[in-house]
């Protein structure tokens, strides 16, 4: 019982971030059309956002030791910030291209913010201490769950609801939502094309933000790849819960952490450090019978 | 002074044009119905006015603003709600969530929560059917109350100019009766300015007004619709006898 409940929270944990970043790029790519690759390196760089320029394995904490009131604000506002800012500078641009194009833009985005990371801080792993507090565990029906996990776990629940809520009782989520089924419609009713699609950049890297928190936080090390891993993750999430569609990409994240998770635990243990090709296995075998995803999305008319 | 007017307007996509240099005014109040055959740049011109589409060349005016070239949303701003060819609904959301997209644009404004109420009241009024329906998905609806939902949807931003492009596509003909009734009736009531694209001209010869024949991207008539609709020019101009 206790084990199985431990592989349950591990799921579920894995599977939030999953979801987390799935939704990040969900929303950008419903409105837009665009998979934003630079999400991950956004990841990264709201975590080292809180350390001090420097070369050396131990990172020298800056906004790192505020505390949790102030720091978790402060990067999610980070995130954010960044988000908008590579939509003003880089993606405006290409509004008028085709995804292809703009997918290589995002790219090209989430170099330049790696390589500006590496210039700052090296490629070597940092060892940090993000809210220490969190790494306690506590006992659960017998399963002793590391405190931050069940965080993880509640505060990707708040944070789902609180965007359900947003999208569907707020005048700027119906225009958001609209945007996202059909954006020159959404536009001839009045709907400013560039407050959504900034709407839809500064929520994308507030999520990206909480990732950055939730990683750090567990992992105790800031590394300028950090994000990479979950962002390739995030993405096959979307392609699988139908691109653009925000439950489907929820959806899929939770099913992938809960394919790793199980993996993890009935593979001989041989096979286990095939985990990942297991994983990317039970994806295509999904592809195949449900190529459009899970929940397909609606309104796949171009964008102006 | 009129309302809008076009001049010289061209619209080309790569090396098609698809609108040549048309010219022509509408006055506040009016019904214009622009018929021809497909492919003759109705829809293309109606694009244009509505900012969807850049025009090549040529200039635009709405109420006194040069609108050549805007964005979308201001054009819809300055009060031309466009309802485009097929319908475009917001099918995942409600039907009373499709009517209050618009209504954002009046956001700035004191009092405009009340108003949207009110606006939608009279829609509702209006269309007594999307009362009924209004909190289920608007891409369940028939083409007949999907049709009734965009001019609805139209109606809820306050619009000065109305530009609609095929309302009679795809509706059986007592469903069609049924839109332009409604919509010419509104028309009376607001002083609202009607900008329709129709393929046939039977129905501007029902509703009379003032009607304009587009062929090759170009306007080839102009003239009262029910003058218009029974002259052999007509006849000859649509079908291009006498052309090659």
């Amino acid at each position: 019982m206790g084990q199985i409940l431990q592989v349950v929270f591990d799921a579920l944990s894995l599977g939030s971030l999953y979801a987390l970043a799935a939704l990040g790029i969900a929303l950008i790519f419903g409105v837009m059309k665009l998979v934003n690759f630079a999400h991950g390196d956004v990841i990264a760089f709201s975590v080292f956002a809180l350390l001090w320029p420097s070369v050396d394995a131990v990172a020298i904490i800056f906004a790192g030791n505020l505390p949790w009131f102030l720091l978790i604000p402060f990067v999610l506002a980070i995130g954010a910030g960044l988000s908008v800012l590579s939509e003003i500078v880089v993606f405006r641009r290409f509004r008028r291209a085709n995804p292809a194009t703009m997918m290589i833009a995002s790219f090209a985005l989430g170099f330049v913010i790696r390589y500006f990371l590496l210039m700052l801080f090296s490629s070597r792993p940092k060892s940090i201490s993000l809210l220490p507090a969190l790494s306690q565990p506590v006992e659960i029906f017998g399963a002793r769950i590391p405190l931050l996990q069940l965080i993880t776990i509640l505060i990707t629940m708040a944070v789902l609801i609180g965007l359900t809520a947003f999208l569907r009782r707020t005048r700027f989520g119906l225009e958001m939502r609209a945007a996202a089924e059909n954006f020159t419609m959404a536009r001839m009713l009045g709907v400013r094309a560039n407050r959504v699609i900034m709407g839809a950049f500064a929520l994308s890297g507030a999520l990206a933000a909480a990732i950055a928190l939730i990683l750090g936080s567990q992992t105790g090390t800031a590394n300028i790849m950090m994000g990479a891993n979950v962002m390739l993750m995030a993405f096959i999430a979307t392609v699988i819960g139908g691109m653009g569609s925000l439950a489907g990409a929820v959806l899929a994240g939770f099913l992938l952490g809960a394919i790793a998770t199980v993996m993890q635990t009935i593979l001989p243990p041989d096979a286990r450090a095939f985990r990942d090709a297991f994983v990317y296995g039970a994806v295509i075998l999904v592809l195949i019978f449900r190529p459009q995803g899970i929940l397909s999305a609606r309104g796949t008319k171009e964008r102006v | 002074m009129s309302l809008l007017s076009l001049a010289n307007v061209s619209v080309r996509y790569g090396r098609l044009t698809a609108v040549r240099k048309v010219s022509f005014a509408m006055k506040e109040g009016e019904i214009l119905f622009i018929t021809g055959p497909n492919g003759a740049g109705k829809s293309s011109l109606l694009r244009a006015i509505a900012g969807v589409t850049l025009p090549a060349n040529g200039r635009i005016d709405f109420d006194g603003h040069d609108i050549t070239g805007r964005a979308p949303e201001d054009i819809a701003r300055l009060g031309i709600s466009m309802v485009p060819e097929g319908r475009d609904v917001f099918g995942g959301l409600s039907i009373e969530e499709n009517l209050m997209v618009g209504t954002g644009m009046h956001s700035h404004e004191r009092g405009w929560r009340a108003r949207a109420q009110n606006e939608l009241a009279a829609v509702y009024a209006t269309f007594p059917i999307l009362k009924e329906r209004r909190h289920s998905q608007a891409g369940l609806l028939s083409g007949g109350q999907q049709q009734m939902l965009v001019i609805g949807r139209a109606l809820m931003t306050h619009p000065r100019l109305i530009a609609i492009d095929e309302p009679s596509l795809g509706l059986a003909p007592n469903i069609t009766d049924q839109v332009y009734e409604r919509l010419i009736a509104l028309q009376k009531e607001r002083k609202l300015t009607l900008l329709i694209v129709e393929q046939s001209s039977t129905r501007a010869m029902l509703v009379g007004g003032r009607m304009m024949l587009m062929r090759g991207g170009e306007i080839l008539l102009d003239g009262d619709a029910r003058a218009l609709g029974q002259s052999e020019a007509m006849q000859a101009a649509y079908f291009g006898y006498g052309d090659h």
